[in-house]
């Protein structure tokens, strides 16, 4: 992993929502790093905490009930935790955007896609709505989209085409961190394919580093060059992507992957994890995967593992590894 | 080879919309044999779910068969029909949304139950929710709560047992998957699986996941805008698929390996409309392969031999 071009460092985050019904321990001591150009993966399942992370780092996350308890996020040696609103807006972006899942949702009905593109640039660069237009136009160039539908509005559009929009918007400044919630999961598989492509193909011509979202460990085989697998707020495993597939340690990684049917081969039954996702308001004492860890001995209930170093940047937060 | 238990033949579902006619079910033929899960896979508006209601006549066909036992259904009048559905069942896509919020649990698995009158007491209604509820994994306590109180995985167990509470020999599994976690996911395919052998089930398993399609199926059944392009049992389909749309499919799917480099084709553009569909092949406009007749004729569905169905001009001369 890089260490001298660290791009964004976040170190001990912890994020909670405040509600009637308790604390929901959204994020939990969170310490990953992204280096400049790198794609970092965070997979995990509902509620699991990713998108949480990625409102945390974009300063997003509704105040009430969210809150950031504690921790840094150091962006090119600043941390973001000290900005003020001014500052922040000036950042996001300009410096960090972000796509999100849901393309039917997150374009403005009532504008053209051309404005939608236009604005970003307007209110980052200081350039006049013309010019912006004209950037804009070439901004769904690259994208995919040809000319004659920059006039458009969303509901023209399809699903695919729609992200592509977003995408657009996501990169109209050229930022250094781009966060992409689930950024295909709305689309069909063909459809995903082509985005993925355009994906890619950008983060080789910008240079741009990437948080890409998922629940889909093929995607992450795909794009990413390191994982972070989160469980019930807490990442469980950090490692690069090799590592990950060729030698996954924690429980919960090892049942993610035998949970999918497997495409290459023939498996006559899966190999489900046990039980549910925990109350996010009542999580288990001691590790939060122990009630449903096949693995799990008394002392998991009792101590929440730390993060152990089991190869040259493998993390593991599990108690099965702590002896070496 | 077994018998077919449900066969469809020249099926088409038009609905009338204002810009035309919209062609979700376009003359579609195939046959499932008793206890075999046939898969039915697509991208979004293919009309893969249109087939699964029409087939239950939850939507009135446009035109063609459906035969149930060698038995024309679309005959039947409403009497026979209501005889009918309790052999056929269905299991719905979001198990959030299938289930009256204002119903427990119990009241939810015994409805069908009650309708058809399959029991004279309570005692032995109750008897049989319990039974069921135990069939599909879910604790006795959860009896009188209400589904908002359940995750998606119980949930959808609900529905299952819902769909099983007249002993059917056909359940419909409209994407019954796609809204859960990969884990709880996993949970429900093994137990779907586990009735099927031990009730002896058929199933038709509608899904857009090809990973999930694979691991269900016994032959699978590819459809692009209406109609079916590929028929096969799911090792060949997977092996050596002819048509080239099924090719593109399979291709954009990313596996959850590192190293298996595979070429992948990718399409252009997007699904078109299928209001007023024109003459000729559905995928022309997308295909790699495309030549003159493919716009000027539809292709017919060809038997290959050994169960397997290519709706293609060139199949076998693409490389």
């Amino acid at each position: 992993m890089t260490i001298n071009q660290k791009l964004l460092e976040i170190k001990n985050l912890t994020i909670h929502y405040i509600t009637d019904e308790g604390t929901v321990h959204a994020v939990e001591n969170m310490s990953i790093e992204i280096g400049k150009g790198e794609t970092l993966g965070l997979v995990g399942e509902t509620g699991a905490g990713k998108t949480t992370t990625a409102l945390g780092i974009m300063q997003l996350v509704p105040n009430p009930p969210g809150k950031i308890i504690g921790g840094e996020i150091i962006y090119e040696g600043e941390n973001l935790l000290g900005k003020s609103p001014a500052e922040l807006r000036k950042i996001r972006g300009n410096n960090i955007s972000m796509i999100f899942q849901d393309p039917m949702t997150s374009l403005n009905p009532v504008m053209t896609v051309g404005e939608q593109v236009a604005e970003v640039i307007k209110l980052h660069q200081k350039v006049s709505a013309a010019v912006a237009m004209i950037k804009a136009q070439d901004m769904l160039e690259t994208v995919g989209i040809p000319e004659e539908r920059h006039k458009e509005y969303p509901h023209q559009f399809s699903g695919g085409m729609r992200q592509r929009v977003v995408i657009a918007i996501a990169l109209a400044c050229n930022p250094n961190l781009l966060i992409a919630d689930e950024p295909t999961t709305a689309l069909d598989v063909t459809i995903q394919a082509q985005v993925l492509n355009l994906m890619k193909s950008l983060k080789e011509e910008f240079q741009t580093s990437m948080i890409m979202i998922t629940h889909d460990l093929g995607i992450v085989a795909e794009i990413c060059d390191k994982v972070a697998i989160m469980y019930a707020g807490n990442v469980v495993e950090y490692t690069d992507k090799v590592a990950l597939f060729t030698n996954p340690k924690h429980p919960y990684t090892i049942g993610l992957f035998n949970s999918i049917p497997n495409i290459e081969d023939d498996v006559e039954k899966l190999k489900p994890i046990q039980g549910l996702m925990p109350d996010p308001t009542n999580l288990p004492s001691g590790c939060p995967f122990h009630p449903r860890c096949p693995k799990a001995i008394n002392v998991c209930s009792k101590k929440l593992p730390k993060p152990i170093e089991i190869a040259k940047d493998h993390f593991v937060s599990c108690i099965l590894y702590s002896d070496r | 080879m077994k018998k077919k238990l449900i066969e469809v033949k020249n099926l088409k579902k038009y609905f009338e919309t204002k810009k035309g006619l919209l062609h979700a079910v376009d003359d579609v033929n195939f046959y499932i044999k008793a206890g075999e899960t046939l898969g039915l896979v697509g991208e979004s508006g293919c009309g893969k779910s249109t087939t699964g209601r029409v087939i239950l006549r939850l939507l009135e066909p446009t035109n063609g068969e459906i035969l149930f036992e060698g038995q024309n259904i679309l005959r039947y009048n409403k009497q026979q029909m209501r005889e009918m559905r309790k052999k056929m069942q269905i299991v719905f896509q979001d198990p959030f949304a299938s289930l009256n919020p204002r119903m427990s649990i119990s009241q939810i698995i015994s409805e069908p139950l009650e309708i058809n009158k399959v029991y004279t007491t309570k005692v032995e209604m109750d008897k049989r929710v319990k039974e069921l509820m135990d069939t599909v994994g879910l604790a006795e306590r959860l009896v009188n709560t209400y589904p908002h109180e359940l995750d998606g995985g119980r949930r959808q167990r609900v529905g299952i047992a819902r769909a099983l509470a007249l002993n059917p020999d056909f359940i419909v599994q409209d994407e019954p998957v796609s809204a859960l976690d990969v884990s709880i996911q996993a949970q429900i395919l093994n137990l779907m699986d586990q009735l099927q052998k031990e009730l002896s089930l058929t199933y038709l398993f509608i899904s857009h996941d090809l990973s999930v399609i694979k691991h269900v199926s016994d032959r699978i059944a590819v459809m692009y805008l209406g109609k079916i392009v590929e028929l096969s049992d799911y090792k060949t389909m997977f092996k050596d698929p002819l048509h080239p749309y099924t090719q593109a499919l399979l291709s954009a799917i990313p596996a959850p390996q590192i190293g298996v480099q595979k070429e992948r084709i990718i399409l252009e553009g997007d699904v078109p409309s299928p209001i007023n569909p024109p003459e000729g092949c559905r995928f022309y406009g997308r295909c790699r392969h495309r030549q003159y007749i493919c716009k000027q004729q539809t292709p017919e569905l060809k038997d290959m031999g050994k169960e397997r169905y290519v709706a293609c001009h060139f199949v076998g001369n693409l490389k």
